[in-house]
């Protein structure tokens, strides 16, 4: 009996994973799918879309938008978010709750609003929407998400550290480019990693800021009610390797350092 | 993936004064602070403000449509919550519903990575990464894959209908039972991840000790496990909750045209299609202001003070 009741609380566990799992295998099975444009049912076995991953037509160009969106909101949302991170966790000052909440809130607002709210101040300034629109969008919410996660590794650090730089003639400059920024250097990368898969895969405030511009995301969702090609499945599942052999490297590089 | 983690992990604070450095340095981190301030400013709470003036537009008479000017209309809320009431409560419906789903379905994966697992680093890697595993596969792709695997002819309709869970003629396509489905999944690994991170810090001494005391495996749950998780569960609620009040992507991919809308449709096609842009912005304020002070009210009383 009591054997039995420990298996309960696996088992429910085992069908969560699966529950989990399964679209992804979904995914990654019908880029093998004969189906032809619309992808819907399983027709039979094909390499075709994995040989000719550009064949449909506005897929690659939708996912070139998106890396060059990713690549560049990462950038700046890494460099802004570390200096908040850094300068939230070690100054003392006055109103920093209250920069607190405002770093908070973003992440605390619905996207559906974040996309309204930057649409309406573009649609007041008459700005155009495209590519620019897009990158500053994914900045702003990539943001907080940057600014946690380094945090967290911030408060791990040694104040004393830099402190000692600081004792031996070191510039705050300095201090910070030789002491704190090697420090955090994993806290940074991995937030970096998060930033970029938030910015890749995001569909609402893309929408909202994006006019003509297409990212992959879109590209999905605007053919989902046609069927979707597939090739979209073959770039999804060759995003899924790579990131799961990121996360693999990452995992056997720390083993090897912290076995040094 | 220790960024998920450590996000939903409640940051530890130094103590005042620790480590406290000198003023120069001091004034040095204020520095610091600047041009992300600046953004957030300029890229966030002004873009709110705007939203905010919006909701008070009206219309030019005899003008283009989506043109408006600045007005104080307060009758934009009253019209707009009169006509679309519906929609903004089936979204916080939807997204409880799905909450409340997430955390049952969530709550024994987190168990078991930190508590089952504990002591096995290479299964509890492994397991974290299965966790985190959807975020690298595009979401709208996953949620269209649900709609075939929900479908009248699918596997899971046969099976519930042999469990007579569904009538004979019962489906699960474009019916709201698809959208607390599609929520649930979408917001899983945001419930798992901060479950996982309370519960890895819970010290298995203390269920040894309740065992000891000869409390049921259920008792020790209860008084025990659930009551040190509650961080992690305001975390892993907040994180499901906000996003599915908005998300539109799932009930629009896995809903009905009229009988599942959620506000964010709403929303969107208020500013794309109608070009109705106070009604949008009503709706956008409404939903944010509500939310502020639904989770408010919320963390008061599950009382993390980590948190917020």
């Amino acid at each position: 009996m009591r054997g039995a009741g420990r298996a309960v609380v696996p088992t429910f566990a085992a069908l969560g994973f699966l529950f989990l799992l399964v679209p992804i295998a979904y995914t990654v099975l019908f880029s093998f799918n004969d189906g032809g444009k619309t992808n819907l049912v399983w027709r039979g076995f094909t390499l075709d879309a994995w040989r000719n991953p550009c064949g449909a037509p506005r897929v690659c160009s939708a996912l070139v938008g998106s890396l060059q969106v990713g690549l560049v909101s990462t950038l700046l949302a890494t460099a802004l978010g570390t200096l908040l991170a850094v300068g939230l966790v070690r100054g003392r000052f006055r109103g920093r709750g209250a920069v607190n909440l405002l770093v908070f809130l973003p992440m605390a607002t619905p996207e559906v609003v974040l996309g309204a709210a930057l649409l309406s101040q573009l649609l007041a300034l008459r700005l155009p929407l495209g590519f620019g629109t897009v990158v500053v969008a994914h900045v702003m919410f990539c943001l907080s998400f940057v600014v946690v996660a380094v945090k967290a590794r911030v408060a791990t650090l040694d104040p004393a550290l830099e402190q000692a730089a600081a004792d031996l003639y070191a510039t705050p400059w300095q201090a910070f480019w030789k002491v704190t920024f090697p420090l955090l250097l994993p806290g940074i990368g991995a937030a970096a990693l998060l930033a970029f898969s938030l910015s890749f895969d995001d569909f609402i405030v893309t929408n909202f800021t994006s006019g003509g511009f297409e990212t992959f995301p879109k590209f999905v969702y605007v053919s989902a009610t046609r069927g979707i090609p597939p090739q979209a499945n073959v770039i999804s599942s060759a995003m899924f390797v790579l990131a799961l052999l990121v996360v693999v490297l990452a995992r056997v590089v720390s083993r090897a350092r912290a076995a040094r | 993936m220790s960024v998920l983690t450590a996000l939903a992990r409640p940051e530890r604070t130094p103590g005042p004064g620790a480590g406290t450095p000198p003023t120069a340095a001091r004034r040095g981190h204020r520095r610091l602070l600047l041009p992300g301030l600046v953004y957030l400013v300029a890229f966030f709470l002004v873009p709110v403000g705007t939203l905010l003036a919006t909701s008070f537009y009206a219309s030019v008479p005899g003008g283009e449509l989506g043109q408006y000017v600045p007005a104080l209309r307060w009758q934009n809320y009253t019209e707009a919550l009169a006509q679309f009431w519906p929609q903004l409560a089936r979204s916080f419906g939807f997204a409880a519903a799905a909450t409340v789903t997430t955390l049952l379905v969530g709550y024994p994966m987190a168990y078991v990575i930190a508590v089952r697992a504990r002591g096995r680093p290479g299964l509890q890697g492994v397991l974290v990464v299965l966790v985190v595993a959807p975020f690298f596969t595009s979401f709208i792709l996953r949620t269209v894959a649900w709609k075939q695997i929900l479908a009248d002819q699918g596997v899971v309709v046969a099976a519930l209908r042999w469990l007579h869970l569904l009538p004979p003629d019962g489906r699960l396509t474009a019916t709201a039972a698809a959208v607390v489905i599609g929520l649930t999944y979408a917001f899983l690994p945001f419930m798992v991840l901060p479950l996982f991170a309370s519960l890895e810090r819970l010290d298995p001494r203390l269920l040894e000790a309740g065992a000891d005391l000869y409390a049921r495996p259920l008792t020790v749950f209860r008084r025990v496990t659930l009551p040190l998780s509650m961080p992690g569960v305001v975390a892993g609620t907040l994180l499901t909750f906000i996003p599915a009040v908005g998300d539109y992507v799932t009930s629009s991919l896995l809903g009905d045209n009229r009988t599942t809308v959620m506000v964010g449709q709403v929303i969107d096609a208020r500013f794309f299609r109608v070009l109705d842009y106070p009604t949008a912005a009503v709706l956008s304020v409404v939903l944010m202001v509500s939310i502020l002070v639904l989770v408010t009210l919320y963390v008061r009383r599950a009382g993390t003070e980590e948190l917020v």
